[in-house]
This record gives C-alpha cells, sequence and structure tokens, in this order.
C-alpha cells in the first residue's frame, strides 16, 4: 500500500512546479519520435502474424459445414479490434519502451543528472516524466490503429494464401455485423494502457538507488508491473464500457 | 555567505552527521575535507537542498533554506552552480546544449544572447570550439570543465563542487583547481568544494574544515592545516609521505 500511496504522491509531482510551455511542446515532440515512431516496426511486425495466426487458428476450430466460412473473418475482426489490436500492442510496448523509460530515468538518477536538474530549481519529474506520459498517451491509438489494420490485413493474407477462405468471403466477413463503438473501444484502451506504461516504468526508474544492477532491476520491474497492471485494465474498462 | 547551523542526519541506525556548524565565506574557496564516510557528500547534499537533514538549518545570506517555501527555495537554487563528481552531463545534448541548458529552461535571452554567453563560458573553461561534441566522446576532465561551465553559466552566487579532481590524473586535477580558484576569485561567489585530495587543500584551501566521523574536528585554512594538533585531521593530512618527509 505504501507503493501505491508514494507512486499516487509521484503522480501529482508531475504537473506542479512547471515549466515554460514551450520546453514541455518540444520535449513531447521529442518523446513522440521516441516513442511512437520507432515502434511502428515492431508493432507492425507482430499485429500481422497475430491476425494472420489468428485467421488460421479460428479457421481450424470452425469446422461445423453449418457455419459460414465468413466467420472466420468476422471473428478475427472482432478478436484483432477489441483485444489483439489493443491489448497485445501494449504488452509489447510496455516491453518496448517501459523497460526504455525505466532504463533512461534509472541511469538519468544514478549518475546524478536528475539530482542536477533539481539543484537547478527545475522539477525534475515533471520536466522528464509529463512529456513522456502524453506522448505515450497521444501515440498508442496511433499505433493500435496501424495495429488493427494490419492484423485485420494479416488475416487475410494468411487466410487466403492458405486457401482456407476466399478473398470474398474474407471481405464479406469484416463487413459483416460491424459495431463502430467497438472501434471507439479499441481507442480507449491504449489511452489507459499508454498512462499507465509510461507512469509506472517513470516511477520504477525515478526512484532507482544503487548502481548499474539496480537499474536493471527497476527495468524489469517496470515491465512486469506495467503488464499486470495493463490486463487489470483490460478486464475493467471490458467491464465499464461494454 | 553560507551559514550551516547544526546539522544532524541519520540513515535508519547510522547517524551520519552529528550535529555541524560553520560559515563557508563569500569569496573564498572553503573546502570540507574528510576520509571516506565521514558525511562530507551528505553535508554537501544538506546544504544544498538535495537531502533533508534531520535537525538543523542553512542559511544563503541571511535567508532560511529550509524555512522557505518551495518557491523561496527555488529561488535560492537558481542562485546556486553545482559540479557533481561524475559531471552529471546530459547524455543525449552536446556540449553546447549542456551548457545552454540552465539558460534555456530560467533564463529570458534571446537566443543569440544565450549563444554568445555559452561560448564565453566555454572559452573560460579551455574548451572553446568543442559544443557539437557529446558527453560521450569527451575525456573525464573535459566532462569536468563542461560542468564548470554549466555552474556558471547563470552566474551564481553559490558555487559547489563535489570531489572536482576525483578520476584525474594530478596535471588535468591541478587545471580543475586554478579553474575554480581564478572564477571564486573574479566572480566573488561563495565557492564549497568537497575533498580527499590533500594537493586541492594546498593549492586553493583558503577555508578548510574537516570532518571526522559526523563532527566538525578542525577548521583553519591550508597553512594551519600542516601545524595543528589536532591526532586525527594530522593522520589524515600526512598520511601521503610526501607531505610526511616535507614535515620532517
Amino acid at each position: 500500500m505504501a507503493i501505491i500511496g508514494k507512486y499516487f504522491i509521484f503522480l501529482g509531482t508531475l504537473f506542479t512546479r512547471r515549466e515554460k510551455m514551450k520546453i514541455y511542446w518540444r520535449r513531447f515532440m521529442e518523446e513522440c519520435v521516441g516513442i511512437g515512431t520507432s515502434s511502428v516496426l515492431i508493432v507492425a511486425i507482430v499485429s500481422t502474424f497475430i491476425g494472420a495466426v489468428s485467421c488460421i487458428q479460428t479457421a481450424y476450430n470452425l469446422v461445423s459445414p453449418i457455419i459460414p466460412v465468413s466467420t472466420v473473418a468476422l471473428v478475427v475482426r472482432d478478436m484483432v479490434i477489441l483485444e489483439l489490436a489493443p491489448t497485445i500492442t501494449c504488452i509489447v510496448l510496455a516491453g518496448k519502451v517501459g523497460s526504455n523509460i525505466a532504463g533512461e530515468l534509472g541511469t538519468m538518477r544514478i549518475t546524478e543528472q536528475v539530482d542536477a536538474l533539481e539543484v537547478m530549481g527545475i522539477n525534475s519529474a515533471s520536466y522528464l516524466v509529463l512529456p513522456k506520459v502524453l506522448a505515450a498517451m497521444f501515440t498508442f491509438p496511433m499505433l493500435v490503429i496501424m495495429a488493427a489494420f494490419l492484423g485485420i490485413l494479416g488475416g487475410y493474407l494468411a487466410g487466403t494464401l492458405s486457401g482456407v477462405i476466399s478473398p470474398r468471403d474474407y471481405v464479406y466477413g469484416i463487413r459483416d455485423g460491424f459495431v463502430p463503438y467497438n472501434v471507439f473501444f479499441m481507442c480507449v484502451k491504449p489511452v489507459v494502457f499508454g498512462f499507465l506504461i509510461a507512469t509506472i516504468s517513470a516511477y520504477q526508474g525515478y526512484y532507482t538507488r544503487g548502481g548499474a544492477l539496480e537499474v536493471g532491476q527497476s527495468s524489469t520491474q517496470a515491465v512486469t508491473t506495467s503488464c499486470i497492471a495493463i490486463l487489470v485494465a483490460d478486464y475493467v474498462l471490458a467491464q465499464l464500457f461494454l | 555567505m553560507i551559514e550551516v547551523k547544526n546539522i544532524v542526519k541519520s540513515f535508519g541506525d547510522n547517524d551520519v552527521l552529528k550535529g555541524i556548524s560553520c560559515k563557508l565565506r563569500q569569496g573564498e574557496t572553503n573546502l570540507i575535507i574528510g576520509g571516506s564516510g565521514t558525511g562530507k557528500s551528505v553535508l554537501l547534499k544538506c546544504i544544498i537542498g538535495l537531502v533533508k537533514p534531520d535537525e538543523g538549518e542553512v542559511f544563503y545570506d541571511g535567508r532560511s533554506f529550509y524555512g522557505s517555501d518551495k518557491e523561496g527555495q527555488q529561488a535560492i537554487r537558481r542562485e546556486m552552480g553545482v559540479l557533481f563528481q561524475g559531471g552529471a552531463l546530459f547524455d543525449s545534448q552536446t556540449v553546447h546544449q549542456n551548457v545552454q541548458f540552465p539558460l534555456d529552461m530560467l533564463g529570458d535571452q534571446s537566443a543569440s544572447e544565450k549563444r554568445d554567453r555559452v561560448e564565453f563560458c566555454l572559452e573560460r573553461v579551455g574548451l572553446a570550439g568543442t559544443g557539437e561534441l557529446m558527453p560521450s566522446e569527451i575525456s573525464g576532465g573535459m566532462k569536468k570543465r563542461v560542468a564548470i561551465a554549466r555552474a556558471i553559466v547563470m552566474n551564481p552566487k553559490y558555487l559547489f563542487c563535489d570531489e572536482p579532481n576525483s578520476g584525474l590524473d594530478p596535471l588535468t586535477g591541478v587545471k580543475i583547481d586554478e579553474l575554480v580558484r581564478e572564477i571564486t576569485d573574479e566572480y566573488k561567489v561563495t565557492t564549497v568544494v568537497i575533498t580527499h585530495d590533500m594537493n586541492s587543500v594546498v593549492e586553493i584551501g583558503d577555508n578548510v574544515i574537516f570532518l571526522y566521523e559526523g563532527k566538525k574536528l578542525w577548521e583553519g585554512d591550508k597553512h594551519s592545516i600542516m601545524h595543528s594538533d589536532v591526532a586525527e585531521l594530522n593522520d589524515f593530512v600526512f598520511s601521503n609521505k610526501l607531505l610526511r618527509d616535507m614535515r620532517e
């Protein structure tokens, strides 16, 4: 409980004694490139293959002749949009972005760079962490949207190339019974997950004490805690929104 | 002037500082010396506000640091320049960006004024023309000099140096000492240096404070340190064979 309290106190310090807005804007843009743009390739690869595997495995399970083949595409679409794109993508990003944030801040802490900011009269938590949090909340939905598109495309390629479904049936299936609200839900999840990943990882890194070993431990702890937080939040959001 | 009054600090059962009081004078190089683990760095962190003491107070020209609110403390901090032991340069920024950083965050000068000020400071520490290098591309001595340039770029009233010669060869260490001395004299700052290097004491020690087991055991200058009757201080000062031979 003490750790949870300290985490919320840490969140509070992000919004006090802020610096000039133009400094935050520059930092925010830098973090969008570092967090968002650099994650495009890994998200693209993971989501394409997840869509492909989902299609093949769904087709493997749907063996009843009374169920239309286009159902495979419908299932892939809803799985990708509701769960695989937002949750799996963000778990991958927890590993990539979360470890990067924790490692960077932990290293800054042990090399006294954070202390250097503090003695200049700068709120180091706000200056270092707030742009990362905002950048994660801004770029993660874009990455998830891209992941959803590529996941469905991956399913199309895998299904049609392996012959389990025709292109016509696949396109029919992804259009059948489409609920636009699911896309809204898909976009809400990465905003929440991005906030959790950035703040938890930043908290772990910011309060690192020791040397290189402790930085590694902070990085690992950031990833595991972020993943658990994502899964808990996933359940809570599903209960609230669906 | 900085006045330190009865600073006490413990970490769990470990009493690190046991009531330290001293006056750190303006325009002088004030050295805090002692063996490893005697609380020098903790005292420095208490003075600059990175670690809150359990008891005691620090006054900056009559202004209480721990008695001030957040804005008051921030105002005092903005009059400080600090040289950390490892330099604490920001790895993702060039030398020029590192030195300009306080101006960007706290100053309101134009871009050309900032650039001129940075170039002046880099030239002052003997690093003209190195602005585009990254911290990973420069030597340890150069990192310390960049850190000094960053510490003085805002014309501080108080300059703090945490073991400025650590990890440096003797020649470079002397150059760093000379630079600290010159800046203190030129800008009339209150300079506080944490060190266990006797060369620094001999070179620049206007006011020397000796810590032993968390207490201030002796205070004087670089001349009187050679003739004290404090046994623990003599053990520290004359642990160096050269100085021992000189005394004999």
